[in-house]
């Protein structure tokens, strides 16, 4: 069996749609110890995401995803390439954080302090709090408002944390993992909030989330980021991304024919068979070759399965990323 | 009231689903015409689906003729989809029954009926095309 692929091009959203995102030649370099090697955490990322979207990110660890999120929200700043989020170019300026909202990774809350506390402090913090939706919104949740967050259960800490995140009304929020570790039904909870609040802001809230829970992401996304290898695999829409990627079944034969017309991600090849998993550049004009649809879930693990060639120039498109490390 | 179910794993996409489930509720007369669908939010905190997929599936039934969006009010059924007349899918069924004893009496099992049959319709799709 061999297994190779061309990193992805990005497709650019259609026509004058309104950009909640838009980073070009993104890249984050991050140096550890004064003689040690600098790594690129993030590299040649370029992509867009419209306006309205929820959008799921994925990668394996360490691929780039928490690096473009806090690049995004402005707690780390590009080595290089742009970045414009909701027209402006981050920065810790009141008018851009007013805008966009960040939920970390480890979900912080202050232990002690009641969901009553949480909610005074998002109302004393943000100019343009929505007191009543989010106290409607952790009631409906039969979350007890007197409660120390600490004696939460992890679902509902999760909830009281996007409540907070939603009640400053952002236009862009940023989710890092919120979901990872969070039992099944709380996850479904947490994601139906998500998708009613994007709903009620009627195409003004957009949404970045990350996860490695592919089944989840599909029900809840609209647009999809894949990153591996601390680069942009995939930027676009869900229902593009299921559409235009197929594996093809044939008896034995050579791959050149459809390597020059499509990108290949990944070849198996037997003694009998060749099977190639492909996104379709065009029409499928062979009509001799076996195409079944692929699952979200396999077409994820093909970006992230790609290892490059050991012969990096194949041909045009292929980058060579076999010195890159990831940092996370 | 209409509640939806959808199933992820399958390739047929979720504002499809939504789109048959509301032409069946139709054409069952569990939605009448006046009747109000569920709104966009109601869906999608029931489903913790996207809120576009069900615009999507709205809007499709819409240019169907089968539903009605109304500003601020919501979206309501209109009428019942031309199906097929009953009397039709009764002598189909009929015909389709006899067809299945004939399989089974071949050494076709259910797995191997169904792989027929849809060899069957993808053929017949490519000659509709062609």
């Amino acid at each position: 069996m061999t297994a190779w692929a061309k990193p992805a091009a990005t497709e650019p959203a259609a026509g004058n749609q309104h950009l909640a995102v838009a980073t070009s030649g993104l890249g984050k370099q991050y140096t550890r110890g004064l003689r040690a090697r600098s790594k690129w955490a993030l590299r040649d990322c370029t992509l867009e995401v419209p306006e309205g979207r929820i959008c799921g990110l994925v990668g394996a660890n360490g691929a780039g995803k928490t690096t473009l999120l806090r690049l995004l929200v402005g707690l780390a700043r590009p080595s290089a390439g742009d970045v414009q989020v909701l027209g402006q170019r981050p920065s810790d300026s009141g008018q851009f954080l007013r805008e966009v909202g960040y939920l970390a990774q480890d979900i912080p809350t202050f232990r002690r302090w009641s969901v009553t506390d949480h909610l005074r402090m998002g109302a004393a913090l943000n100019p343009s709090w929505d007191a009543v939706a989010t106290r409607e919104r952790i009631q409906s949740l039969d979350i007890p408002l007197d409660q120390r967050v600490g004696t939460l259960s992890g679902g509902q800490r999760a909830q009281v944390a996007l409540a907070l995140a939603l009640g400053k009304r952002p236009r862009l929020l940023l989710l890092d993992e919120p979901v990872a570790a969070l039992d099944p039904l709380a996850r479904r909870d947490f994601l139906s909030t998500l998708g009613a609040a994007v709903a009620e802001a009627e195409g003004h809230l957009t949404v970045i989330l990350s996860s490695h829970l592919v089944a989840d992401l599909e029900r809840i996304c609209d647009h999809l980021i894949v990153l591996a290898n601390s680069r942009t695999m995939l930027a676009a829409d869900l229902d593009d991304v299921i559409a235009s990627h197929r594996v093809l079944t044939s008896t034995r034969r050579d791959v050149g024919p459809i390597d020059r017309q499509h990108t290949v991600l990944r070849v198996e090849q037997t003694q009998r068979q060749t099977r190639m998993w492909v996104r379709l550049e065009g029409p499928l004009t062979d009509p001799t070759w076996d195409s079944d649809e692929l699952s979200l879930e396999e077409i994820v693990l093909s970006y992230l399965e790609y290892h490059p060639p050991a012969d990096a120039d194949r041909g045009p498109g292929i980058t060579n990323v076999a010195h890159l490390g990831g940092v996370s | 009231m209409l509640v939806f179910r959808l199933t992820t794993h399958s390739s047929v996409p979720a504002y499809v689903q939504i789109v048959q489930q509301v032409r069946q509720a139709l054409l069952a007369g569990v939605l009448r015409p006046g009747d109000r669908l569920p709104t966009v939010k109601d869906v999608v905190s029931e489903l913790a689906i996207n809120p576009n997929t069900v615009l999507k599936a709205y809007r499709e039934l819409e240019q169907e003729g089968l539903v009605e969006g109304r500003q601020g009010v919501g979206t309501f059924a209109l009428r019942r989809p031309d199906g097929p007349p009953p009397a039709a899918q009764a002598a189909l069924t009929r015909s389709l029954e006899r067809w299945i004893g004939k399989a089974r009496e071949a050494g076709f099992d259910d797995a191997g009926m169904e792989s027929l049959l849809r060899t069957c319709l993808m053929s017949s799709a490519d000659e509709a095309i062609a």
